[in-house]
Formats: structure tokens, C-alpha cells, sequence
């Protein structure tokens, strides 16, 4: 009776595993359920603008705008000046580096280099008006461009090459009353043009996301949670949540997907461990620039040829993307990229206008992090490759001069004169340049953080678990499963393995023959007794 | 001879559901190694721990019946015949000899095989479960930022538990082989599912004592 109660509890559990392992029922994830509800409701402004008389007038210059802002909102404008998007800098500590105030000032990068020298053009990206060269004041609290940011009619926009004044067309009246929280356009006019057109700079922000799908990008899509940059990218006090690695470099008032998400925001616990290690973007974001191309290569080297004396421009028929340019220099494009991953940790090193060269390609930015700090976790990177101007005696990048209105200013997008705009750029940097240039080649590290893709297009294990084209190849400070094996171990295991096997087969056949050969004898001795 | 019932339920029992878990590990477990692919990484993931947990489970309730019932003594290896059961194997065999060594209820096993097993149980199992178990709760940091064990590098973890494997399956193949020695090549086999075998009748003891005394 006894055996019988057991054998029925065992077989019990063994189905119950077997039922285990065979059903997985799909669970609700609570947690999903809750952030949709949550921004599924969106910001209504408490407060019309156009209402307001102070508003109702006829506005001379911007300038009169960000006066009549102040009048009501007497404090905001110290937030902003407060800012990096203001101060086109920022102070943190530096590993190898300590306390440096690192920024557009004097951080460069391998597109358009830098902005010293060219703020005329460049500072159609800075929140203020008449960022002509670098004696802005940046105490000036009437130069605030409140509009860029909180116009709600996309009736405003930055005049080109006009130090960050809007363009003359631009109806203030129009665009003062219709103010309010940041729509994705009033983020995109810069961050998704920055580099001189769409998708140039980092390949997960672009136009596309306007108006977008689910596949493209699961947050933003028209037909999904249609969120605004801003519904992530909060802000306290002007201060913005997130850091774009290309000029910060500390850990802090970073955003992160587990600020809403969690940790452990999977039904599997599997999946979950692998938030210790692996970044959320790693796996969610299998591809990027997904709808436009985004450039991966810039050789300005090549810049400079001409076409009867002009400058030109080649167009590629397929894409629409310019491959070559006189100014600038001949550009890769590709679309539908898969990211390349680093270890990060949240602290990047950047190569700093007047340091020395260390290392070539010179990383222009450089994300720190190793499988051994535990800080860091895999993410995916773009990674914009290319050549810029150099100093070989001084062993330093070049701040070239870029843009003048008129030939004759130095200007190499005038000039076509390296020599003159390495003279000229440096002169303004404070910096010495030897008189001979050479290019350099280049990379800089763009950690991909948008276009996050639907779940079932999440990466699979394979993707990185795998001997062969993991996805992780690059990575080689830690032992994977999948991946990783020890190459001894493996080869004397398949032969220790095929040595069994053959002993077995050997010493099998060995029997039989010996049994066939042992009958025969035997057959031959009864055959031997018959015949006697 | 004489019909002998020599493996019990449980015995049976444990030997083929450990035959197939350990198959089904040695499946998943170069599945999840990268040797070739079959269910898919996750799946094969999975399966290794389910598999892994039952596998856990058997050989806790397997330790528990060896010394309740007292079958651990089989294990104890016997030198003054090893070396005429190797004889045997790599020279009498061919030449139609008997063997060396009689089998019966209260000695299953052969010494070679005695010793081999208690290898199996004392190095290779223990060497799979421990790199196993460690395998299994692997963490850098845990969800709630708990440490566990990562001062063993991964490396040596899986290099072990690899290395438990091939000596596994090379233990299987040689096993396996090796029950086709008997009377007759299927009756090694054939006892171990029915739990009777045709024995040499001169055993000690007959059958009912000899329960009777393990108790
Ligand atoms: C109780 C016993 C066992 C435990 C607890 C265990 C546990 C594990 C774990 C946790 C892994 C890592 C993959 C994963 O997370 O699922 C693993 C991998 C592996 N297991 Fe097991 N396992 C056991 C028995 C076996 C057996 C019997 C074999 C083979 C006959 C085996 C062969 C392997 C192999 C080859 C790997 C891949 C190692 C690598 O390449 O890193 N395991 N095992």
C-alpha cells in the first residue's frame, strides 16, 4: 500500500515538472500594464497663452520675447543659464583628468570638428540669441531663447548661420502664444540634425521619429505609446535628464531604462540576471537607424577637390545620402545598423583641445568600463570612424575654421585652404600650430540609445551565444557560455571521446572474430570426434 | 543457473531515469557549450537546469537509499581480483575464458567495476554537481545587489564542469559497451530492466535471506 501511495506521489511530481517544463502560461506583466496606463494620459496645459495681453502685441525682436517670458516666470531664466544646453559646458571630475569643465568649447569631434571659430553657423544649435565668437555673455539673461525649446506651433526656427537668432520669417506674436512643453520637433530641430543633416550624428535620432511605428521605435510610435522626448528625458529646473557621451563624461543625472522599467522588469528570471551586465539597449535595440542612414565614415582628407575651380556635391541615386562633398570631405552611409558593444560604466574621457595624441586611431571620445568593474554593463555603440585635420609636430587636432560669410576670412568652406583655416582655428583656440597638417584617423562612441524595438524583435541568445559571429565578438574580458570554451579542454575531450568509441569498436570486433574463431575450432574438434 | 532477482525497484528505477537525465544533460549541457545546435540556446538553457534540478533530486533520494539499505558496500573496491578482471577483459575475453569473478546479489559488481563506479560516484558525479550547482548560481550582482559568487572566475567554473562532461560520456560509451560482457551480450541489459538474472546457482545464499539480512 505504501508503494503504491509513493509511486503515485512520484509519478505525481514528474508530471507536474514535465508540465512545467512543456507550458509556460503568459503571465501579465504588471508592471508593463502600469507604465502604459501612466503615460497613456498626456499633459494638458494648465494655461493658455494666447490669452495673455502681455502677449498680444507685436514683438520687435526676440529678444522682447524672452522679456515678456521673464515678466511671469521671473525665475526660470537662472535655470536655463544654469544649464548645459545654455553654458555649451559643463564642470565634472575626470578620471586621469580631475575637476575640467569639458563642452563644445573644447571637445571636438569627427564630423564637423568644432565649433571655436564657426559659432556664427554652429550656434543655430544654442538656446540663445548672437553667439557670434566666444566673448557670448553668457550672463545675459535676455539672450535666452525660451522659444526654441517651448514653441508648440513649429512656427519657429533658427535662422541659418545667424548666431542662434531666429529666422526673419519666423512670426513671434504667433509662436509667443502658442508656447508650452517641448514637442519631439522643438528636441529635433537640433538633436536630430545635428552634424550638418538628418540622422548624421547618431543614427537613433532622427526625423523619422515625428511620426513613427512601433518597429521603429516602440516609445515614440504614432500606433504605440506616442511619448514625447520629454516624457523620459524629464526635466527638473531646466536641468535635463540623460547625457549624450560625445561631450559629458560622468555618471550622473544619467537616464536609464530601469528608471521606469526596473531592474528586473522581465517575467523570467534568466533574463533578469542579465540586467547586471548587459544594458537594456544591448538586446532591444538589435538595429539602428532603421528608416534613414546614418554616417558611419568621414574623411575629410579628401575634402578640397574641385569641379572648374567649384566646389561639388555627389549625390548616391539609390539612398539620396551625399557621399562627397568639397567642403567636407567624402562620408559613408549605412542603414539598418547593428551597433558594436563596449563595456560603460557612465564615465567617458574625451580628447580635449591642446592634449597630446596617444593613441591612433585617436579616439576623439573614449567610454570607459571592463567586464572587472561592476559598474559597468555592455552597450551598444555606434562608432563614427574617419580622418581630420592634425598637427604632427605638436602632436595635436587641428580646430580648423570652417565657416565665414565671405571668401578671404580664412574659411576653409570658402577657401579651400587648410593651411589658412589651421592657422586661423588655432589662433582662436589659444592653441600653436607648426605649419604642417596631416590627417589622422579617427573614432568617436556614441552609445545607442533610441529607436528600442518591439519585444519579439529583441535580440535572441544566439545573437551572443554563439562560437560563431556572436554578437559580442569584440568583447574578450570575460568568459561567456556559448561563446567562449577552452580550445585544450574541447580538443582532448572529442578525443578522449573518439578514443572510447574506438576502443569499444575494437575491442567488439575483437570479441566477435575471436567468438567466430573459437566455434570454428570447437566445430572443427566435434567434426574431428564425428569422423572418428 | 538460476533465476536471481539481483536489482530492485529502486534501483532500476534510479539507474535509467539517471541514464536519461545525464544523456539529456550531456545533450543540453554542449548545446549551451556551443558544440552544435539543436533546441535553441534558450530552450537548451532551461532544459540543462530542469534537468539539472531532477538529476539533484535523484541523487539525494539515491545517496539516502546506498546507506539505508547498505548497497554503498558494493562501491567498496576489492584489489585482490583486479588485476585478473583486467586479464580478463584485454586477453581472456578473446579466448573464450569465464570470468574471473562471479556475480551475485551481495557482489554486483566486479572489482574493475566497482572501482570504476566508485570513481564515477566520488570524482566525476561530485566534480558535474559541484561546478554544476556553482554553474547554476553564478551572479555577478544579483537583482537585489547581492553578491554571490564571482571570485571564481566563470572560466574555471565552466572548464571544470566541461571537463566533467567528457569524462561522462566517455564513462557512458565504455558502460555501455561493457554490459554487452556478460552471459550473453543482452543480459546485463535485460537484468537491469527486469531486475532478474540468470546467475550461477552455487550463490551463498538464497534470495530471501539475503534481504532479510540487508535490512
Ligand atoms: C546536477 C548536475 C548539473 C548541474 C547543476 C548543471 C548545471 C549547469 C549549468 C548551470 C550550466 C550553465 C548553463 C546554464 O545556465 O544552464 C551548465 C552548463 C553545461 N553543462 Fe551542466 N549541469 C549538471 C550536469 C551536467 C551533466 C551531467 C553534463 C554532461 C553530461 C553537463 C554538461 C554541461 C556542459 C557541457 C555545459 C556547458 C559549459 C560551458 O560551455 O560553459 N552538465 N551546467
Amino acid at each position: 500500500m505504501k508503494k503504491v501511495v509513493f509511486s503515485i506521489i512520484l509519478a505525481s511530481i514528474g508530471i507536474l515538472i514535465l508540465i512545467h517544463i512543456a507550458y509556460d502560461p503568459p503571465l501579465p506583466n504588471l508592471g508593463e500594464l502600469k507604465l502604459k496606463q501612466e503615460y497613456a494620459i498626456k499633459p494638458t496645459s494648465p494655461v493658455d497663452h494666447s490669452l495673455f495681453e502681455e502677449l498680444q502685441k507685436d514683438f520687435n525682436s526676440p529678444q522682447e520675447v524672452t522679456e515678456a517670458c521673464i515678466e511671469c516666470h521671473n525665475q526660470r531664466h537662472k535655470e536655463v543659464i544654469a544649464s548645459s544646453h545654455w553654458n555649451w559646458e559643463r564642470i565634472s571630475y575626470v578620471e586621469d583628468r580631475g575637476i575640467a569643465s569639458m563642452g563644445k568649447s573644447n571637445v571636438l569631434n569627427n564630423y564637423c570638428i568644432g565649433a571655436s571659430s564657426n559659432e556664427q553657423s554652429c550656434a543655430a544649435c544654442h538656446i540663445g540669441f548672437g553667439m557670434t565668437n566666444d566673448r557670448f555673455d553668457f550672463d545675459n539673461a535676455r539672450n535666452v531663447d525660451c522659444m526654441v525649446c517651448h514653441d508648440n506651433s513649429e512656427e519657429y526656427r533658427k535662422g541659418s548661420a545667424m548666431a542662434g537668432y531666429p529666422d526673419r520669417s519666423v512670426n513671434l506674436t504667433q509662436v509667443a502664444q502658442s508656447v508650452g512643453r517641448p514637442q519631439r520637433m522643438n528636441c529635433g530641430a537640433c538633436h536630430f540634425y545635428s552634424g550638418g543633416g538628418n540622422n548624421v550624428k547618431h543614427g537613433d535620432l532622427e526625423e523619422s521619429l515625428l511620426s513613427t511605428t512601433r518597429e521603429v521605435d516602440v516609445h515614440m510610435a504614432a500606433n504605440g505609446m506616442n511619448m514625447t522626448c520629454v516624457d523620459c528625458h524629464s526635466a527638473e529646473n531646466h536641468n535635463i535628464k540623460g547625457k549624450l557621451y560625445s561631450v559629458s563624461s560622468s555618471d550622473e543625472n544619467r537616464l536609464t531604462c530601469d528608471h521606469c522599467h526596473t531592474s528586473t522588469p522581465h517575467m523570467d528570471r534568466m533574463l533578469d540576471l542579465h540586467t547586471a551586465k548587459v544594458a537594456c539597449q544591448t538586446c532591444h535595440i538589435p538595429t539602428y537607424a532603421k528608416v534613414n542612414p546614418t554616417k558611419m565614415e568621414w574623411r575629410w582628407s579628401e575634402a578640397g577637390k574641385l569641379k572648374d575651380g567649384q566646389p561639388y556635391h555627389v549625390t548616391d541615386t539609390a539612398s539620396g545620402a551625399e557621399t562627397y562633398m568639397s567642403i567636407k570631405g567624402s562620408f559613408r552611409w549605412e542603414k539598418d545598423v547593428k551597433p558594436e558593444y563596449y563595456w560603460f560604466n557612465g564615465h567617458a574621457t574625451h580628447y580635449v583641445l591642446g592634449d597630446q595624441v596617444d593613441s591612433i586611431p585617436v579616439q576623439i571620445n573614449r567610454l570607459l568600463g571592463s567586464a572587472a568593474d561592476n559598474r559597468s554593463k555592455i552597450y551598444p555603440v555606434k562608432v563614427h570612424r574617419g580622418d581630420q585635420i592634425y598637427d604632427p609636430e605638436t602632436n595635436m587636432l587641428i580646430q580648423p575654421k570652417l565657416w565665414a560669410a565671405e571668401k578671404g576670412d580664412s574659411a576653409y568652406w570658402k577657401d579651400f585652404d587648410w593651411q589658412l583655416a589651421a592657422e586661423a582655428g588655432m589662433k582662436r583656440v589659444g592653441l600653436p600650430y607648426s605649419g604642417n597638417h596631416e590627417f589622422v584617423n579617427t573614432e568617436m562612441y556614441w552609445p545607442v540609445n533610441h529607436m528600442v524595438a518591439p519585444k519579439e524583435e529583441a535580440l535572441s541568445c544566439e545573437e551572443c551565444h554563439s562560437r560563431d559571429d556572436s554578437r559580442l565578438a569584440g568583447l574578450n574580458d570575460f568568459y561567456m557560455p556559448g561563446r567562449d570554451s577552452h580550445a585544450g579542454l574541447d580538443f582532448i575531450g572529442r578525443l578522449l571521446i573518439i578514443a572510447a568509441m574506438a576502443g569499444v569498436i575494437l575491442h567488439g570486433l575483437g570479441r566477435i572474430v575471436s567468438a567466430i574463431r573459437n566455434k570454428e575450432i570447437e566445430s572443427e574438434e566435434i567434426n574431428t570426434n564425428y569422423n572418428q | 543457473m538460476q533465476k536471481v532477482y539481483i536489482y530492485k525497484k529502486f534501483e532500476r528505477f534510479w539507474h535509467w531515469t539517471q541514464a536519461a537525465l545525464i544523456f539529456f544533460l550531456a545533450l543540453t549541457g554542449f548545446e549551451v557549450h556551443g558544440s552544435f545546435s539543436f533546441l535553441g540556446y534558450e530552450q537548451a538553457v532551461e532544459s540543462h537546469r530542469v534537468a539539472a534540478w531532477m538529476l539533484l533530486i535523484l541523487i539525494a533520494f539515491s545517496i539516502f537509499w546506498h546507506f539505508t539499505t547498505g548497497e554503498w558496500r558494493q562501491y567498496i573496491p576489492t584489489f585482490s581480483k583486479l588485476q585478473a578482471q583486467i586479464r580478463y577483459y584485454t586477453v581472456g575475453i578473446f579466448k573464450g575464458e569465464p570470468h574471473p569473478t562471479r556475480k551475485s546479489v551481495r557482489k554486483k559488481l566486479n572489482p574493475l567495476q566497482a572501482l570504476t563506479y566508485l570513481g564515477f560516484k566520488l570524482v566525476m558525479a561530485p566534480l558535474l554537481v559541484i561546478t554544476g550547482i556553482v554553474y547554476m548560481f553564478y551572479r555577478t550582482i544579483d537583482a537585489n545587489n547581492m553578491v554571490i559568487v564571482s571570485d571564481i572566475p566563470l572560466e574555471i567554473v565552466a572548464f571544470l564542469h566541461t571537463l566533467g562532461a567528457y569524462l561522462i560520456i566517455m564513462f557512458a560509451i565504455v558502460h555501455v559497451y561493457m554490459t554487452t560482457t556478460g552471459h550473453t551480450p543482452t543480459s546485463n541489459i535485460r537484468a537491469m530492466l527486469t531486475g532478474y538474472e540468470d546467475l550461477e546457482d552455487d550463490s551463498e545464499q538464497p534470495l530471501k535471506d539475503e534481504n532479510k539480512k540487508e535490512e
